[in-house]
Parts: C-alpha cells; sequence; structure tokens
C-alpha cells in the first residue's frame, strides 16, 4: 500500500474539519475525490502535504510504509510526495529557475546524488515545459508572480513533471480552466504518470476525469470518506449532484 | 559634558599639531567647529533625530587618534584584498585615516585631480576653498562638527567639466592596528558641469579592536553631471560607523546612491541631498542586513528646492536574533518646488521577536501642485511562500533564505554597475549562509 489513512482528523483553530478520514491508495492507482465545498478536501490535501496551519488530532497517515505525519513538508516532498495547489502562491523575487534548481538538487541530495550541472538542468527543464507547453519566458520570471490563472496551473504540473513524484495529488487542478488549457494539463499529467504512480485528484466536476481516468471515485462529505465507487460514481454525481448522497446519508 | 570634554580638551591640547600637520584650508575651520560642538555637545536622549541612536557607551571608549600622521607599517593593497576585485576598478585605500598614495600612479584624464585631501586642499587651496565644508558647515550635526574639528586627512576627488571617468573608482577604508581608535575621515567629492564618475567606497576592519569611524563626506554634483555612489559596509560587531554624507545636486545632474550595510556593530548614516538645479533626478536606494545585536540607523533627508525634480527612495531591512534597524527617510519639499515628484518607500523583514524596527517616513510638502508618495510596512516572512518551498522539497532553513534574497532583490538588481551588482549577490548570499568569514581581506569579520 503506497498511502494508508486511518481514522483521520484534522481541525483548524478550534474547528474540526476532517472527522475520522479513512483512505487506501495502492501503487499506480488513480483516485478522485469529489465533495461539495467546504467538506474538507483542500484540508485532505494541506495535511497530507503537511501544511503547518492545520493540526492533525486523531488518526495515523503512512506513506511507502512511513509516518508520513511525523515529517516535515520537506521530506515528504523528497519522498515522492506531490501537491499541486489550488492556489499556486506568486513568490515575488525569487526566479522560477532558481527555485527549481533548488528544488531538485535538495531533491538529489536526499537521495544521496551529486547535484544537477547546469546544462543537464536546463535540458531537464525544456523536456518538461514542454509538457505542459509552458512559455519559455516564464521560468525566466519569479514563482507564479502576474501568472495568469491557466499559467499557475500549468507551472504546478511543469513542477510537477520536474520533481517525478511517486503520489500526486491535485488540488483542484481543474478550477479556473478553460477547455484547452483544462486539456494541456490533464494531458502534461497523463504523460508523467506511470504504472508505479498514483495520484489523488481533487474535484468538483466530471470533466477533469474525462481525461485523467480514475480507478475509484470517492465522495467526501462532512470530513468523511462516505461513499466510494468507480467511474460510474463521478458520472452520476455529475448528472444528480450530491443531494443524493446527503439523502443516503440520512436515511 | 563628561565625553564632550575628553575631545574639546584633546583639541585645544593638540592645536598645534592639528595646525602643523593639515593643509591650512582645513585647519581655517576647526575652530568654528569646536565651537559648535562644545555649544551642542554629543546628541543626548532630549535629541529627536538621534532619539533611537544611542551611541553613549560607545562615545566613552578612550579611543586613540593618529594626530602626528604615523603610517601603517605595509601598504594596504599587500596585506589586503577587497571581496569586490572582479570589477576592475582603479582602487584606493584610507587606512583608519591616513591616503595612501598610489605606489605606482593610475592613469586619469587631464584636469582629474585624486588623492589625499589633505595634500589637495593644500597644492589647490584656491580652487578647494568654494567646496570644503561648504555643506559640512551649514550642518548642526555634533558628529559633523567634531569631525571638522579634529580630521587630518581623506580622499578628495575632483573631476572638471565635461570629463567622464568610464573605469569606477573604488575606495577602500579601513582600520589596522593594535589599539582602539577613532579617525575622522573627511572625503570631498566634486563633479564640475558634465562631469561622469562612479565610486564606491567600501569599510573594512582588520582589528578586533573596537574603533569608531567619524565620517563627513561632502559630494558637489554640477549641472548635466552624473554620479552613482556606491557605500558598501563590511565590518564587524566592535565596529562603530558614524557617517555625515551630504550631496547637493545642480541643474539636469542626476545621482544614485546606493548603500549596503552587509556586516557591521553600530551604523548611524546621515544622508543629506539638496536638490538645487532644476530637472535634477536621484535615486537613493539600500539595504541593511543585521543579526545578533548589530544595529543600523539611517537617516535620508531629501530637499527639493527648486521646481520640476524627481527623487526616489528604496530601503529594506532585514532583522534577525536581537538586532535593531531604524529608518528615518523626510522629503521636504520648498514652497516654489512646484512639479516635484518625490518617492519614499521603505520595507523591513523583522524574523524574530527579539529584533525590532523603527521606521520613520516623512513628507513635509510647502508647494500645492506636486506628485509625492511615500509607504513603508514592517512584517514577518510570508508563511504560505515558506510552506510552497517547503512542500517543493526546500528546507526551512534554505527556503527562508530565499526569501529574505527575495525582499531585496530588486535593491541588487537596481545596481548599475553589472559586475558589482553580481558581487553584491554572492556576498549577500554568503550573508544568508553566514559565511562572511570567507572575506578573504580580512579573517575577522
Amino acid at each position: 500500500m503506497l498511502l494508508e489513512i486511518k481514522n483521520l482528523h484534522a481541525s483548524i483553530g478550534e474547528k474540526e474539519i476532517l472527522k475520522g478520514l479513512n483512505l487506501s491508495v495502492k501503487e499506480g492507482e488513480i483516485h478522485a475525490i469529489m465533495g461539495p465545498n467546504g467538506s474538507g478536501k483542500s484540508t485532505l490535501s494541506a495535511v497530507l502535504s503537511g501544511n503547518p496551519a492545520f493540526t492533525v488530532t486523531e488518526g495515523t497517515v503512512r506513506f511507502k510504509g512511513m509516518d508520513l505525519l511525523s515529517m516535515p513538508p520537506e521530506d515528504r516532498s523528497r519522498e515522492g510526495l506531490f501537491l499541486s495547489f489550488q492556489y499556486p502562491v506568486e513568490i515575488p523575487g525569487v526566479s522560477m529557475v532558481n527555485f527549481m534548481r533548488t528544488a531538485v538538487n535538495e531533491h538529489r541530495k536526499y537521495r544521496n546524488q551529486e547535484a544537477m550541472n547546469a546544462s543537464d538542468f536546463l535540458k531537464l527543464m525544456r523536456e518538461k515545459k514542454a509538457l505542459v507547453e509552458l512559455d519559455n519566458t516564464l521560468t525566466s520570471r519569479s514563482v507564479n508572480e502576474g501568472f495568469s490563472g491557466g499559467e499557475k496551473k500549468r507551472n504546478e504540473i511543469f513542477q510537477m513533471a520536474m520533481l517525478d513524484p511517486i503520489l500526486s495529488i491535485l488540488d483542484e487542478t481543474d478550477s479556473g480552466l478553460d477547455i484547452d488549457a483544462l486539456r494541456i494539463v490533464a494531458q502534461g499529467v497523463n504523460k508523467i504518470q506511470t504504472p508505479q504512480k498514483s495520484c489523488i485528484v481533487i474535484t468538483h466536476y466530471q470533466r477533469l476525469l474525462d481525461y485523467i481516468v480514475p480507478d475509484k471515485v470517492h465522495v467526501l462529505f462532512d470530513g468523511r470518506i462516505v461513499k466510494s465507487g468507480d467511474f460510474q460514481l463521478a458520472k452520476d454525481l455529475e448528472k444528480q449532484g450530491y443531494d443524493w448522497v446527503k439523502q443516503e446519508l440520512k436515511d | 559634558m563628561g565625553k564632550e570634554t575628553t575631545y574639546i580638551n584633546l583639541f585645544r591640547n593638540y592645536r598645534e599639531v592639528l595646525r602643523q600637520y593639515s593643509a591650512p584650508l582645513m585647519d581655517a575651520k576647526r575652530e568654528a567647529a569646536i565651537g559648535l560642538f562644545e555649544k551642542n555637545g554629543f546628541p543626548g536622549p532630549g535629541d529627536e533625530a538621534y532619539r533611537q541612536c544611542q551611541l553613549n557607551g560607545l562615545l566613552e571608549i578612550d579611543y586613540g587618534m593618529n594626530l602626528y600622521r604615523m603610517s601603517a607599517p605595509a601598504h594596504p593593497s599587500k596585506v589586503f584584498r577587497c571581496e569586490v576585485p572582479s570589477l576592475s576598478t582603479k582602487l584606493f585605500f584610507v587606512v583608519n585615516d591616513v591616503y595612501y598614495p598610489d605606489p605606482k600612479p593610475q592613469k586619469l584624464p587631464q584636469g582629474v585631480l585624486l588623492g589625499s585631501i589633505n595634500s589637495i586642499l593644500r597644492d589647490h587651496a584656491e580652487l578647494m576653498a568654494a567646496y570644503y565644508d561648504r555643506l559640512a558647515g551649514q550642518s548642526t550635526d555634533a558628529f559633523a562638527a567634531l569631525n571638522t574639528a579634529m580630521a587630518q586627512d581623506g580622499f578628495l576627488l575632483f573631476v572638471p567639466a565635461g570629463v567622464e571617468i568610464e573605469q569606477p573608482l573604488q575606495l577602500i577604508q579601513l582600520f589596522h592596528g593594535e589599539i582602539e581608535q577613532m579617525a575622522n575621515r573627511r572625503n570631498l567629492v566634486i563633479l564640475e558641469d558634465g562631469a561622469s564618475v562612479k565610486l564606491m567606497i567600501c569599510d573594512h576592519s582588520m582589528t578586533r579592536n573596537r574603533c569608531l569611524s567619524n565620517q563627513v563626506t561632502e559630494v558637489f554634483v554640477g549641472e548635466k553631471a552624473r554620479l552613482e555612489y556606491y557605500e558598501l559596509e563590511m565590518t564587524h560587531p566592535y565596529n562603530t560607523r558614524i557617517s555625515n554624507t551630504f550631496i547637493d545636486q545642480h541643474d539636469s545632474s542626476s545621482v544614485f546612491v546606493n548603500g549596503i550595510t552587509l556586516n557591521n556593530g553600530v551604523t548611524r548614516n546621515n544622508l543629506t541631498l539638496r536638490m538645487l538645479g532644476k530637472h535634477a533626478e536621484s535615486q537613493l536606494s539600500g539595504f541593511c542586513l543585521l543579526d545578533q545585536k548589530q544595529f543600523a540607523d539611517y537617516h535620508v533627508s531629501v530637499e527639493h528646492v527648486v521646481p520640476d525634480c524627481s527623487s526616489r527612495q528604496l530601503y529594506k531591512y532585514i532583522l534577525d536574533d536581537e538586532s535593531r534597524g531604524v529608518f528615518a527617510g523626510k522629503v521636504l519639499v520648498h514652497p516654489n518646488a512646484q512639479k516635484t515628484s518625490a518617492y519614499q518607500s521603505n520595507a523591513n523583514l523583522c524574523n524574530s521577536t527579539g529584533a525590532r524596527m523603527n521606521a520613520l517616513p516623512q513628507l513635509e510638502i510647502y508647494a500645492d501642485d506636486v506628485k509625492c508618495s511615500h509607504g513603508s510596512a514592517t512584517g514577518q516572512i510570508d508563511e504560505s511562500a515558506l510552506f510552497y518551498m517547503r512542500s517543493r522539497g526546500l528546507s526551512e532553513q534554505e527556503s527562508r533564505m530565499m526569501l529574505k534574497f527575495a525582499f531585496v532583490a530588486d535593491i541588487i538588481e537596481g545596481i548599475q554597475l553589472i559586475p558589482l551588482r553580481n558581487r553584491i549577490h554572492n556576498l549577500v548570499g554568503k550573508r544568508f549562509r553566514k559565511q562572511m568569514s570567507a572575506c578573504a581581506g580580512c579573517d575577522i569579520c
């Protein structure tokens, strides 16, 4: 099992958001997590990536057999976990090139590999930029500064390609994208995906799942996964909304 | 008047020595200056301009002064290498307060005077009478007055009308020696109409002893003249620097000032710029990187005396540990200085609960058709940016360092001398990685 979440409870401030969440992801699987606003989808991605704004009050998460929750965010990344942010952060004054070179080399250092030389690094950048059709000029600018919504999301997938994670979490990567950008981003994700790699796709809509076809679909509601199924579940949700799930829960 | 008496007595007791070793022009200004110093004394707690900058303990130290003008045993270029060598500058030295003549004089354009202020004031008294102490002499600052009373040497640069010096000039001001010393360094820079020069002054120390540099620099920028003026302090926690810089600029001239405090003990920099001619423009910028118990206080004053001038100020501080920073920036627009454009910005990053920043931005406007703005902000590192970086595998320490770097990046990018910009870039990186001891020249930074 690549990722095993058991009875996860997490809060921000005094407010409990995740209330006993269970989820298991095997190597090579793509899971979609859907759910209405405020159900805890982004909290789940924040907790998994180690955002210090959230506190885990109960439960365990094992990633590659390790206790994920005791690891600092940087080690989670170096072990192969990647979060594509719903709202990528602008960092004026830090160039994309410098940011990525530092990130790639910190990953290499962690694996006792030598730092990548400049020409190999630039070659790698070129290759990965092409995957998401990222404009050449963007990587010479400050991280996300002045990027359009679509560019920011492409930049997330570009970073994902650069860091080559074993488990990617796409937090509403489709939000704010037009149809063409959605296709480019999704195709980028598919090109990165290999049979060993896993992916958790958090989304409101089915449309992203038309490109990135999930093995399993889960409905997150009120801090818990209340329903799981296959791709058909996503289609049903798209057609009928979440009310029937809520109704089922009441019954 | 305890501390002051020491200096006043020193002045009186060595009056003849001062006369004997210095140019008549310098000597002629001493009595008035010591009179002002005696009247005002060092700034006390009630002195608004020095309210945040209490130097008491540092003024009580029994500093030695090189009144008899002894020279250091080795030429500084033999023992000191500045970290900014790739600049291919013309290099000059002031050790303590002694100007060192270049062993092999460098070729400079016709009419340029460069060297010991004491010698040049002696040899060109007629030309220099119009400049020496004209700006400092109008100041009421006690440290400037003490400098005028005691100064015996320093650096002078005179660039005649229309002459452009391509190659950057670099002056290294050093402390060196076995005792605690005070150096009253005196610099004078004159750009006649249409002259152009790039000057960089670096402060270093090669001694662990407590030293106090009390410096006055007067700068005259003539019509259509262009000055790029850089100051870089790379000393250590035992160093105190008090600097008064006065710049007057005339019609259509352009002045670019960049001041960086990379490593220091206690620093007070007063920068006073007056725009006396129409269509002049100035850009003043700088940053201070402070940690441990370091202290830096910049007082910048820009005076728009005539219409149609523009000035920009950009100053930043990064404070760690228990360091303290003060920034007081003032823009004064005179009643007839219409169409003034003045902008002032100050931003500060306080990275620890022990660090403290005082910011005092001020605008004083007496004209009604002007465009003036100012802003000042003090805050912490952006936690969301920090997390974003860590989530990509960067360590917290590395991320913080990059964010600090980013904070001052715009000022570094604004440095017009490209080799210097690259050098500063490296030095700032070293500073944040606490590798400053790698400073090749001084083993104690």
